[in-house]
């Protein structure tokens, strides 16, 4: 056979042999791919270029530096007509980074107590959250939105009748939520400084009592050591200044409230509707987390005299997180994206205010880009984040 | 031996006696179910309470006081609105409903040419049934006739302009039936799409892998609303001058990319699920690849993933009322229009209108995920690790 093999070597290199050759077969369809795709890119870049000069729009990004011309409602920067595009795409990424972190830790509390009551042996609970469940997971977070910012909050009263809460100065209506606004006064950054240090101590002495503990078993009431540290050290700095904090008093006026901060109902419809839908998909994540442990688990720590609370701690709850945390990281980037539909009540999100931009500028290829950066970056950094978690909490094995 | 039994034995058996009365009776089943421990306790009351609370108000909204029948707003509006329900009432329009209900079906197609919608319809009900019941036969003649052929026929008949029917632009498609054509064309896209994407994805060669996972990780990081824009404004740009593309297959386009890429993902998982030894099995057989991934892998890895496939459906469904933000009216975007017409405005009409659309939307969902968890009972062999 060898012999025959390499006494006929003509035949390797004939049509036939090299068209059954995966190697020469692999390499034909990818030059043909990139071929094709490479005049795909080109023929739509010709064409883009092509129809842009002849509606006259410019391209660039020149046009983040012209006035903007349009307000913003909802700011956590400051912002006018007159400040740039640019200005006005970031106070709307601003917008969208605040919804979406306020929005996970509202959805995973939801998440964590429903999964949780799902599983209760409690009948009553176990179907109501059932029911919250099968609810809120099959219709469009959409339409959560509209539901919460036209049928609930339409039902809300003008300024002039406004909801008051007496004696805190809370006002409701139908231009939201109005409080009293925290002004701090002289030194108050020794607060956030104490605050500071009493979280960065709390981390050192769980540290030295793991420590401690690994080496002589002797345990140390750590949790409650550094919620006192946290809540006390800046209390106490806090009194020593003299309590430096004042109160920006809402007026209640005929047509409008001055001062105070308020929070505007378009915030308020999409931060709710948002945290009900994602945490109704948390909920069932949670739910499979635990129940994915198994009950051999439960039994052995059981069996070797650990107390129920102990053994949810140290025992099912970090093996449920191992599957909790993937599909986690998915709901929240989820939670991230959905954001975008506060345009649809009017929300300045990213989306919102890049929409407008590209309204009046008509540079669609340049805002749909920043777009992409911005949402491809934070999707790719939150799961580098998550894969390192995720790795840090995987099960070690021999 | 002797044949009697000692006089110990027993002779006859005693009649049984009943059950414990703490484990059968209604009282023992809520002691053990509701009144555990003193935390089952307050849990309990704490629900009941909600319940109550929330339970009697929403009945009474829902149905006691809601207006059932009217022809305009006056029957929804109390009297200083200028209706005639007295001042104070609430409670839901569903006149409004009854009134609109042609249009959140059918959106603005013309009232003479609504039987093509419903032929299409009760097509596709003809032919989407059989493909859902496992038992019956033909399913590759069902599959071709409702993936291949119902599509174009649909198509023709919905759109017209040929056989004598007229044309109906698709501007004055709308309502459920929008959103039915979207999830039907997105699931029937996204699932081909989505299977290439993930073979291509796990494939040897690394230009064709880089793309699809270059195509795949750029959509999904994106929000959806975000392709809508671009298949909105930026398709228009990428075709040639003087080449236009209709509004609404620009959100097809949209919405069947944007499924295919959640489908790849999806696929994948099914695929690497499947051992290794199955492809080698198949490669020793001396199958070609499009063989062994058709006759072989795929059977195989589509079965391991259907919830997940229903989860992308489900999805898409829900997805399909972004539309409504680029300006179609699918079903949540009619029922939007109608909160503005002025003979039914009304402090209860929207509120009404989106419960309405909700609870659509919802038994569509609620019917898919039910349907998933039977056919994932029914294929289960036996083989699941």
């Amino acid at each position: 056979m060898k012999k025959r093999a390499t006494g006929a070597p003509a035949s390797d290199f004939s049509l036939r042999a090299m068209v059954y050759d995966p190697k020469i077969r692999s390499i034909f369809f990818q030059v043909s791919t990139a071929i094709i795709f490479v005049i795909l890119v080109w023929m739509i870049s010709h064409n883009v270029a092509e129809n842009l000069a002849r509606s006259n729009t410019a391209s660039g990004f020149d046009f983040l530096k012209r006035r903007a011309g349009f307000d913003i409602g909802d700011s956590l920067i400051p912002y006018t007509a007159d400040s740039s595009y640019g200005r006005a795409i970031f106070v709307g990424f601003l917008n969208t980074l605040l919804i979406a972190a306020i929005g996970i830790v509202t959805a995973t509390i939801i998440g964590f107590l429903i999964g949780l009551g799902r599983l209760s042996h409690n009948w009553l609970i176990s179907r109501l959250c059932t029911v919250y469940v099968e609810i809120f997971r099959n219709i469009p977070p959409l339409l959560v939105i509209f539901f919460l910012y036209k049928g609930v909050l339409g039902v809300l009263p003008n300024v002039k009748d406004s909801l008051e809460i007496p004696g805190v100065h809370i006002f409701l209506n139908n231009r939201g939520l109005v409080f009293p606004k925290a002004v701090w006064g002289e030194g108050s950054v020794w607060i956030a400084i104490a605050f500071a240090i009493a979280v960065v101590a709390s981390l050192l002495i769980r540290r030295w009592s793991y420590k401690r503990q690994m080496a002589t078993g002797q345990q140390f009431p750590i949790f409650k050591v550094a919620a006192g540290l946290i809540i006390g050290l800046p209390l106490l700095v806090f009194l020593v200044l003299g309590a430096p904090l004042s109160f920006d008093i809402p007026q209640g006026g005929r047509f409008n409230i001055s001062g105070g901060s308020s929070i505007l109902p378009e915030f308020f419809a999409l931060y709710i509707a948002l945290s009900l839908y994602t945490g109704s998909f948390i909920a069932e994540i949670i739910r499979a987390g635990i129940r994915g442990v198994p009950k051999g688990q439960t039994e052995a720590a059981t069996a070797l005299g650990i107390q129920p609370s102990t053994t949810t701690r140290l025992v099912v709850v970090p093996q449920a997180m191992r599957i909790i945390i993937p599909p986690l990281t998915s709901q929240y980037l989820n939670l991230t994206k959905n954001s975008s539909l506060g345009i649809a009540v009017g929300f300045p999100d990213l989306v919102a205010t890049g929409g407008t931009t590209l309204n009046q500028t008509g540079q669609a290829v340049e805002v749909v880009l920043i777009w992409m950066v911005v949402y491809l970056s934070l999707s790719i950094s939150s799961s580098l984040f998550m894969n390192w978690f995720n790795a840090k909490m995987a099960l070690v094995e021999r | 031996m002797s044949n009697t039994s000692p006089h110990y034995v027993r002779s006859e058996m005693l009649t049984p006696l009943p059950p414990p009365s703490s484990d059968a009776s209604a009282a023992a089943w809520v002691r053990k179910n509701l009144f555990a421990s003193p935390k089952d306790t307050v849990l309990t009351l704490l629900g009941a309470l909600l319940l109550i609370l929330v339970l009697p108000g929403m009945i009474n909204w829902l149905f006691i006081q809601a207006t059932w029948t009217g022809a305009d707003r006056s029957v929804c509006a109390t009297l200083v609105q200028g209706g005639t329900q007295p001042d104070g009432w609430s409670g839901a329009c569903w006149a409004f409903v009854g009134d609109r209900f042609q249009q959140f079906i059918f959106g603005r197609y013309p009232i003479e040419e609504r039987w093509r919608p419903i032929l299409v319809g009760i097509t596709l009900i003809a032919l989407l049934v059989p493909i859902l019941i496992p038992k019956l036969p033909r399913k590759g003649l069902n599959a071709l006739l409702l993936f291949v052929v119902f599509p174009v026929v649909a198509f023709f008949l919905l759109s017209g302009g040929y056989f004598g029917l007229s044309h109906v632009e698709t501007p004055f498609w709308g309502g459920l039936m929008v959103t039915l054509i979207l999830s039907f064309v997105g699931i029937a896209v996204s699932l081909p799409l989505g299977i290439l994407l993930a073979l291509g994805r796990r494939s040897q060669m690394p230009v064709i892998k880089t793309l699809c996972v270059g195509f795949i990780e750029i959509i999904r990081g994106v929000p959806l609303i975000t392709v809508l824009f671009m298949a909105n404004v930026m398709l228009p740009l990428f075709l040639p001058t003087g080449w236009t593309i209709d509004n609404f297959f620009r959100a097809l386009v949209g919405v069947a990319l944007f499924a295919s890429a959640y489908m790849a993902e999806v696929i994948r998982g099914g695929l690497q699920a499947i051992p290794k030894g199955q492809f080698e099995g198949a490669d020793s057989l001396g199958l070609s690849y499009w063989q062994k991934i058709w006759l072989v892998v795929m059977p195989q890895a589509i079965k391991l993933v259907i919830p997940g496939i229903v989860n992308t459906f489900i999805g898409l469904f829900k997805d399909t009322s972004l539309v409504s933000i680029i300006g179609m009216f699918d079903l949540l975007g009619v029922v939007q229009l109608n909160f503005r017409d002025p003979s039914w405005i009304t402090p209860v009409t929207p509120l009404t209108g989106l419960i309405f659309a909700g609870f659509i939307f919802w038994i569509f969902c609620f019917g898919m995920s039910r349907y998933s968890g039977f056919m994932e009972r029914h294929l289960d062999t036996g083989h699941k690790r």
